[in-house]
């Protein structure tokens, strides 16, 4: 029953179903460290801050379904300003340039021009565009309330404001009725008929000072689109990719604690019960019954709402349901082995029991263990994920659970907001697949009867 | 041991599991309970003393008052033994007794369709719907997943074999619940053919409730089935192929027996009591899918009754819903055990 970690190692890398498990695996490491390294902490923290995403477009498609569309949807654009700075006699100018190539075949959904800006004095403001026909246009133009003292003034013009779209029609002539029209399908139409206008567009921002100082602090321009990033955006405007890329080392700290703690208990409980035997292994294993036919489910919902729903918490509440079946498994196999001489030759010579159990029986069953922690993983992670779907699980991580659970909420499966929905579901099942892999590969190792 | 003498261990254990379950639910809603009963007795008192007119006007300061009331809501909560905690022998066996003799007591915010506040009505207004969308699925997958088993074990390694495994072993790696949500995007939203929520939107004493309540089910009974007949197959066949390399198997080949006869008629009952058990002990696990599945689907059964009591902490259905689906599911095991019995004459005839 014993093996060498070569000769385990050797006829494991003969199983090719093991492999595809441990390639997985590592894959899912590497991203777990790619979201250390990648994502800073912060943003993790702000995933139910709905401030933190403003500047995100709401349930925006993947930017990658315009590969397979004929009619490309525009990208949400988050733009940093070219900065430049002038100054002559008094005036000071403070000029932002964004340019954009817009490709795409409909229109955005607005447009913000945000800034903040430090200044004494009343400066102007004023928002202009050139488009690729060569037609430009002054959108807005605003002035910052006097101040005799440098104060700081953080602003948006928005392209809902009625003044942009009066300033276009004075400024472009188009030969359709613009009347229903919002601003930005104008600013992004062909002058003759209202579709959109492909080319490079350059937005410029001016504030504009006499007497006065300014310092510019920082400015973005944010064109709505309806399509964003990797994995797209919710209906609170979350970068998805961000969540499922969290929900990686999530996932794998909780199966494998989870696994590696019900797995310890239930093979600790199990050897103790066969060894000891007797009343003893009587009085266990119906404590055992009773916990192993226990509803799992509807305990662990009653726990999660009156104790705690802390991550860590649900670890603990996962492992008490997660024993129970090891236990079994275990006790069997500690039955056969204490009949074993050598276990009888230490017993003669008087060693305690405990010291029987830890040196002699717990590692005889160690092979075993670990196929059995393997297996058990995606149990793990599928609970904790469905504990986190009806909205239990610790809201201060982003779980794949819960991004479900929000998109469920949301109804995200009526509405047909399919990137929303599919991948978590995938990485729950394939992180629960690499496992499954791993351990029926250790398995056949560990239970011959398997092999042929 | 006689067959007599395991079933009635079996059903201690099962009464025992039904106990620690009520004992782990009381203790861990028990003094949240007491909380809000007190607030409610207190409100019940405040509201009868303000609508004694008299009485508030034979009190000259606002004090007096206060006082009165303060010692009628003392003595309410001594009258309901409110002033002993819930872990007393007393309240404990007073609300185990009730419990089992299934009187929950009232609901907080939930009632059933009919108006009834009465735990017992809403529990027993639900429970119907959740019986007949499990059995109709357990009894598609059973049926589905022996055959597709039996087929895969007599032709080992074969294509149907193979992709009977990789189609378990895939298909147990999605939670239920997920593969629900699926579902209702493709046959709710790209191809609408079924409705996204399972509650009949007509009046239960419509005529056409029952159509409708079964068009509802589609939905639900469908991904149960694909989720759940892949590891049935996969099971049935792992434990065939061991019973057909056995040497009875053999000698009624030998003897020239019809494969398939020995198949279906021998082996598989053969195979059956280890199926039999590892099934009902997966049992728990799917009562767990059933109560997500139902949430997703907005089925009217006992697992959406129980999300919406979470919700809003409605702490009487709560434990009288954890009651009835613990009973339900030992109920189910014990089934389990006779059908054991049933197919191992071992344990009968000893």
């Amino acid at each position: 029953m014993s093996f060498s970690t070569k000769e385990i190692w050797k006829e494991f890398s003969s199983n090719s179903i093991g492999l595809v498990g441990i390639g997985i695996l590592v894959v899912l490491f590497c991203m777990s460290i790619a979201a250390f390294i990648a994502i800073p902490t912060e943003t993790f923290k702000e995933w139910n801050d709905p401030a933190s995403w403003l500047t995100y477009p709401k349930s925006a498609l993947p930017v990658w379904v315009n590969y397979f569309l004929s009619d490309k949807i525009p990208e949400h654009m988050i733009l940093k300003p070219q900065e430049s700075y002038q100054h002559s006699g008094n005036v000071s100018v403070v000029t932002d340039v964004f340019t954009v190539d817009y490709e795409y075949d409909s229109f955005p959904s607005d447009f913000v021009y945000q800034y903040s800006v430090k200044y004494t004095g009343a400066p102007l403001v004023q928002l202009s565009v050139t488009r690729p026909d060569g037609l430009s246009s002054i959108l807005m133009s605003t002035s910052l309330p006097y101040s005799y003292n440098e104060t700081m003034f953080s602003g948006m013009l928005f392209s809902t404001d009625d003044s942009m779209k009066k300033n276009l029609e004075n400024n472009i002539s188009f030969l359709f009725p613009v009347t229903a029209i919002p601003s930005q399908n104008l600013v992004f139409s062909d002058h003759d008929q209202n579709k959109a206008l492909k080319g490079p567009y350059v937005f410029k921002a001016k504030i504009y000072e006499i007497n006065g100082n300014i310092t510019p602090d920082q400015s973005t321009f944010v064109l709505g689109g309806k399509a964003y990033g990797l994995m797209g955006t919710d209906e609170l405007r979350r970068d998805l990719a961000v969540g499922i890329l969290w929900g990686t080392p999530l996932a794998l700290f909780i199966g494998i604690t989870v696994s590696i703690g019900s797995v310890m208990l239930g093979l600790v409980y199990g050897v103790f019960a066969g060894f000891k035997g007797k009343t003893t292994d009587e009085a266990l294993m119906r404590f055992n019954d009773i916990i192993y036919a226990m509803p799992a489910l509807p305990l662990l919902i009653i726990l999660a709402v009156t104790i705690g729903n802390s991550i860590f918490l649900i670890v603990g509440f996962l492992v008490i349901f997660g024993w129970v079946g090891i236990a079994k498994v275990s006790r069997s196999m500690a039955m056969q082995i204490k009949t074993l001489q050598y276990i009888e030759a230490s017993k003669l010579m008087g060693q305690k029991d405990f010291k029987i159990i830890f040196k002699h029986v717990l590692p005889q069953l160690l092979p075993y263990t670990f196929a059995s922690i393997a297996i058990s993983v995606p149990a793990a992670i599928t609970t904790e994920a469905g504990l986190s779907f009806l909205g239990l699980g610790d809201p201060t991580f982003p779980t794949w659970g819960q991004i479900l659970h929000d998109a469920s909420v949301y109804g995200a499966a009526e509405r047909g907001l399919w990137w929303w929905i599919l991948p978590p579901g995938i990485m729950i099942a394939i992180t629960g697949l690499a496992f499954v892999f791993i351990g029926h590969a250790m398995d056949t190792i560990v239970n011959p009867k398997l092999r042929r | 041991m006689g067959f007599k003498k395991y079933l009635a261990k079996r059903a201690i254990t099962m009464f025992g599991v039904l106990m620690a379950t009520l004992l782990i639910t009381i203790a861990l809603v028990g003094s949240n309970m007491d909380a809000i009963l007190k607030q409610s007795v207190a409100l019940e008192i405040r509201q009868q003393v303000t609508n004694n007119k008299s009485l508030v006007s034979s009190f000259k300061t606002p004090d007096q008052l206060d006082t009165y009331v303060q010692n009628q809501i003392k003595q309410r909560v001594v009258a309901l033994g409110l002033d002993q905690p819930w872990y007393t022998p007393q309240r404990l066996g007073l609300a185990m007794y009730k419990i089992l003799t299934l009187d929950f007591g009232h609901a907080k915010f939930l009632t059933s369709d009919t108006g009834s506040s009465d735990v017992k009505d809403i529990i027993l207004e639900r429970l119907p719907n959740t019986i007949l969308l499990f059995t109709t699925a357990t009894a598609i997958v059973s049926l589905l997943g022996i055959l597709l088993g039996a087929i895969a074990a007599s032709k080992v390694n074969s294509k149907i074999d193979k992709i009977t495994s990789g189609f378990a072993i895939v298909s147990s790696s999605f939670p239920v619940w997920w593969v629900g949500l699926i579902m209702i995007f493709l046959f709710a939203f790209v191809y609408p053919v079924f409705p996204a929520r399972a509650t009949p939107t007509i009046p239960m004493t419509d005529p056409g409730y029952a159509v409708s309540l079964l068009y509802h089910m589609t939905l639900p009974l469908i991904t149960l089935v694909l989720i759940g007949f892949g590891s049935w197959a996969y099971l049935v066949r792992n434990f065939l192929v061991g019973v057909l390399q056995e040497d009875f198997v053999m000698a009624k080949r030998a003897v020239g027996i019809d494969k398939k006869k020995i198949l279906y008629r021998h082996a598989l009952k053969n195979a059956a009591p280890p199926i039999v058990t590892v099934l009902a002990l997966s049992l728990s696990g799917s009562l767990g899918g059933a109560i997500i599945t139902e949430a997703v689907f907005d089925w009217p059964g006992m697992g959406r009754l129980y999300y919406e009591a979470i919700s809003v902490l409605d702490l009487p259905v709560i434990i009288g819903a954890t009651y009835v689906l613990t009973a339900f599911f030992l109920v189910s095991i014990f089934l389990a055990d006779i059908l054991y019995g049933y197919f191992d004459p071992r344990i009968r005839r000893q």
